[in-house]
Parts: structure tokens; sequence; C-alpha cells
């Protein structure tokens, strides 16, 4: 299981005083207010984001910092979203993206 | 269409140093654009202290120095766009801004600056093995950012590959934020990084191996994870050596095989670009970290992967040659900055590290054509 860092020797507390709440694939997770959308996965021992289009393989975190696009996922309806550099927002509501994440209409 | 004074891509050490050293140089009407959610870059990863160069910053943490250079930025005036990538360069140093929006949306706005700064700082090289796509293999500096940044595990069980001073440093970070390092990977047949970071994880009881790789890694864990990682032995060809595997269960792998610049903007502008063995593909640039495009500039890992304080010393080199091709500072004013702070640069670039980088920059700005 992942876990937070709450306690750090240099960094010192974290505040997780104001959780919010997120959807992922239809349950609700708890999240930091601002945090990444990819943390509060991480904290939950969520490590796929989405599958590939070509081979259907799972790819989860490579970059963390919004270079890679390995965990894009559907937010809010919009495909190809960047969960590293995108923040939670109270509501959010997160799917694991398969191939380029078009709907089918 | 917008227009700025100056536009500065990237809010890292080098981005956010020119866009100071500018505004203390009198240039106005500053941007600085940057795609993450929160400024400084790499900086709020580097919880250690500074590399000891010198008497340059050596002792003060990166997140200080972080903090430090934020506050400036905006006792200056110094505006600065979150969640706002530069997507695109058209025509005369028009930017393509995706302009993050307060409800996260993303909307396309056009910029026409007077001058441009380019600080995109670097991306982490990949290793390929079998099984290097599965979830769980990540750059150390993903892992970096989010342990000290994000402050949540990447996962348990760690093998780290590379032993330069990334790969040890963040090794030692991932135990003060709880994880277990299973052992540590190294190719070549010595230790890469400077010897002290090498004892602090050795005396915490994390195994080296040296003349090792990465031979495979399986992916059986939940939702197809890494499961399991195999190393396997190499000859002084850097050769496999049959029936040397050792397996280790484990369910992250990190890759610590250096950085590469981040440069596609460079790419999109009438920007000359050389490879050098030291940093790859960089833009060509002069003393003034000028490009051969006529307002561009480029400072920090964008122009070769370094250290933080190089990418500051570079930033300012910009920030001043900037203030000097807008007229708000004279020639030899100038001139008289640079002297100091290329003084400064010469010292951090020694030792057995900072002199084949010293070496490279030569190269690199001696292809900038002379008129
Ligand atoms: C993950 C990682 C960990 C590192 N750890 C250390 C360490 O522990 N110690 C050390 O000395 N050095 C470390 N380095 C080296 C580090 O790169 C330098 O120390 C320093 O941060 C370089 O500064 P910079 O400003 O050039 O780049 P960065 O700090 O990387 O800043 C570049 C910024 O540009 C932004 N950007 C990129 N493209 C765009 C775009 N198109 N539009 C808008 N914004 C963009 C990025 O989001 C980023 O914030 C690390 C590098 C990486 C990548
Ligand atoms: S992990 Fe690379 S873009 Fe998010």
């Amino acid at each position: 299981m992942c876990m937070r860092v709450t306690d750090h020797i240099i960094l010192g507390h974290d505040d997780t005083s104001k959780m919010i709440e997120i959807t992922v694939d239809g349950k609700k997770i708890p999240a930091k207010e601002g945090e990444p959308i990819l943390a509060a996965l991480l904290a939950q021992d969520i490590m796929v984001n989405r599958y590939t289009v070509k081979r259907n393989e799972p790819r989860g975190l490579f970059c963390g910092i919004g270079q890679c696009t390995d965990c894009a996922m559907i937010v809010d309806g919009r495909a190809n979203v960047r969960t590293c550099i995108t923040p939670a927002v109270e509501g959010m509501v997160v799917e694991t993206q398969h191939g380029y994440g078009i709907q089918e209409v | 269409m917008l227009t700025r004074e100056l536009l500065v891509i990237g809010a890292g050490p080098a981005g956010l140093a020119a866009a100071i050293e500018a505004a203390k140089n009198g240039v106005k009407d500053i941007l600085v654009c940057d795609l993450n959610m929160k400024a400084g870059g790499q900086l709020f990863k580097q919880i250690h202290k500074f590399f000891g160069s010198k008497e340059h910053n050596a002792g003060v943490r990166g997140i200080d120095q972080g903090v430090q250079m934020l506050k400036e930025a905006e006792e200056l005036g110094i505006e600065i766009w979150l969640n706002s990538a530069v997507v695109g360069f058209f025509g005369d140093k028009i930017a393509c801004i995706e302009q993050g929006q307060p409800d996260g949306t993303k909307k396309i706005v056009y910029m026409q600056p007077k001058t441009i700064v380019i600080a995109t700082g670097a991306q982490e090289n990949v290793v390929r093995f079998k099984g290097w796509t599965t979830p769980g293999v990540m750059g150390a500096g993903a892992a970096q950012t989010m342990i000290n940044v994000n402050r949540v595990q990447p996962g348990k069980n760690i093998v780290m590959l590379g032993t330069g001073n990334v790969g040890l440093i963040v090794s030692y970070q991932l135990m003060q934020a709880g994880c277990n390092v299973v052992c540590i990977v190294e190719a070549a047949p010595g230790i890469g990084g400077y010897g002290v970071h090498a004892s602090k994880v050795s005396r915490a009881g994390v195994p080296i191996y040296c003349s090792h790789t990465i031979k495979e890694v399986k992916g059986d864990g939940p939702d197809g994870r890494v499961s399991e990682v195999t190393i396997i032995g190499l000859d002084e060809k850097w050769q496999p050596i049959e029936g040397t595997e050792k397996t280790f269960e484990a369910d992250t792998v990190t890759l610590a095989a250096g950085l590469k610049p981040v440069s596609d903007l460079v790419k999109l502008q009438d920007i000359e670009i050389v490879f050098n063995n030291a940093f790859g593909w960089v833009p060509v640039h002069n003393d003034k970290m000028q490009t051969t495009a006529k307002g561009i500039y480029v400072a920090g890992d964008t122009t070769g992967s370094e250290e933080a304080n190089t990418a500051m010393e570079e930033g300012k080199l910009a920030g001043v040659s900037v203030a000097e091709e807008l007229g708000y500072i004279t020639m030899d004013e100038a001139k008289d900055q640079r002297d100091q702070i290329w003084d400064r640069l010469r010292g951090l670039r020694t030792g057995p590290f900072g002199e084949k980088r010293a070496i490279a920059k030569v190269v690199q700005m001696g292809k900038f054509p002379v008129d």
C-alpha cells in the first residue's frame, strides 16, 4: 500500500486538514485539496491511469512533471488530461482512459 | 494579440532568475509561463543541501532557494501564469500559450513578446529492458516529485537503476520518506556520483550492484503492476553474463540514467542546435545566452543539463542581456554584470563533473556565428 508522507524529517508535518472527495471509475476517494489528481490516486494504491491504443497495455506515472503523458485520464469528460499536473477539485469525475479516450457516440 | 517586453518560458530556477535579473535592470511587463501547478521547477524536490560547489550556495537546500526566488519575483511585480504551457511558436516570435483558467479548463492565447527566454528544463532518460513500460517503472525524479512535493510514496519496495548523484540522493530521500530501497543497480564498474552520497545509502544497508543491469521486470502485481525485478551481471564489454541473474521482489523501479534537455520549442524557431556528448542536442548560444534567433535567449537545463546553481547563473546572464537588448542598460553595464556572473559560473564548473561540462559549453558556444 502506498502511503502519504505525512511526517518528514526535513519537510515536517504535511497539512492534510483540507480533504475533498473525487470519483474515480465510479468509486469515491479522498484527495488533498489542490494536490495533483495523480497523488490522490497513488495514496489509494491506484497505479494504472490508462491503457494504450494499439496493444491495450496498462500505463502509469512515468515523469510526474507533465512531459510524458503516461498519466493521461478522462477528467470531467475531457480525455488526455495529464493527472500529474492537474489539481484535484471537489466532485471531480476521473476515469481510466482506454486508447484515445474518445467516447462512442 | 497580447504582447510583453519579456516572456519567460519555464518557472524553474533558470527562468525565475532570468525574470528577476531582467526586472532588477529595469525591464517591465514580464510574464513567466509554466505548465506545472507550482512555480519553482525542480527546486522544490531538492530537499538536500546543494552539492558542495565552493562558497556558492553550498549548504542551502533547493526548497529554501525556491521560496526566496518566488518572494523576490513577487516583490518585483513579475507575473506568473501557472498551468500554462507554451505549445507552439509561429512567425516572428509569436508564442501560442495554452493558458490555464481558474475552472481548470484551458484557453489558447497568442502573444508576441519583444524578447523571449526559453528555460524549459530537462526530462529524464529512459532505459529499455524487458518490461520497461510496466506500471511502477518510472523516472527517479518522478519518484522524488511524489515524495517531496506531493508527499505520497510511489511504491513500497523500490529498485533504483543508476548511481549518479540523482540515483544516490533520491535513494536516500526515498528512505527518508519511509520507502524500502531494495538495491541500487549500476552498469558501470564503479559508482557514478559523489562518495559521500554513496556511503550514506551503503551505511543504511542498501546493497549497490555495480557492473549489473536490469534484465527483466515482471508485471504480475495488482492491475499489472511491477512484481519482480531480475538483474544480471555485465562483463567488461558491458555484455550480460548468463547465470549471474538475481531476482528481487519489488513494486517499483526508478530510473536515474541522466537527463536530456527539453528543447522542442527551441527547434520550432529558427534556432541552430548542435549535438555534444555531455548534453545531447542543445541550442547554440553565445556568452549572453542569446540564440541564433534574434531576441530569443536560453538558460538552464534546456541548454545542457547541469544543476540548479548553474541554471540560476545562466538565467541571470539571460536576464541581463534582455535588459541590454531592450535598452535599459548600456553595453558596458551589461558586460560588467555578465563578467561577474561568468566568474561564478566558471567556479561552479570545476571538479570531475564540472570540468566535462565546462569543456562542452566552450564547444557549444564556439558554434555561435561571429559577425
Ligand atoms: C526530476 C528532476 C530532479 C532533479 N533533481 C535534482 C537534484 O536533486 N539536485 C540538482 O542539483 N539538480 C537536480 N535536477 C537537475 C535540475 O534540472 C536543475 O537543478 C535545475 O532545476 C534546472 O533548472 P531549470 O530552470 O533549467 O529547469 P527546471 O527546474 O526543470 O524548470 C523548467 C520549467 O519549465 C517548465 N516547462 C517546460 N516546458 C514548458 C512549456 N512548453 N511551457 C511552459 N512551461 C514549460 C517546467 O514545467 C518546469 O517548471 C533534477 C532534474 C529533474 C528533471
Ligand atoms: S507522468 Fe508524465 S505527464 Fe504525467
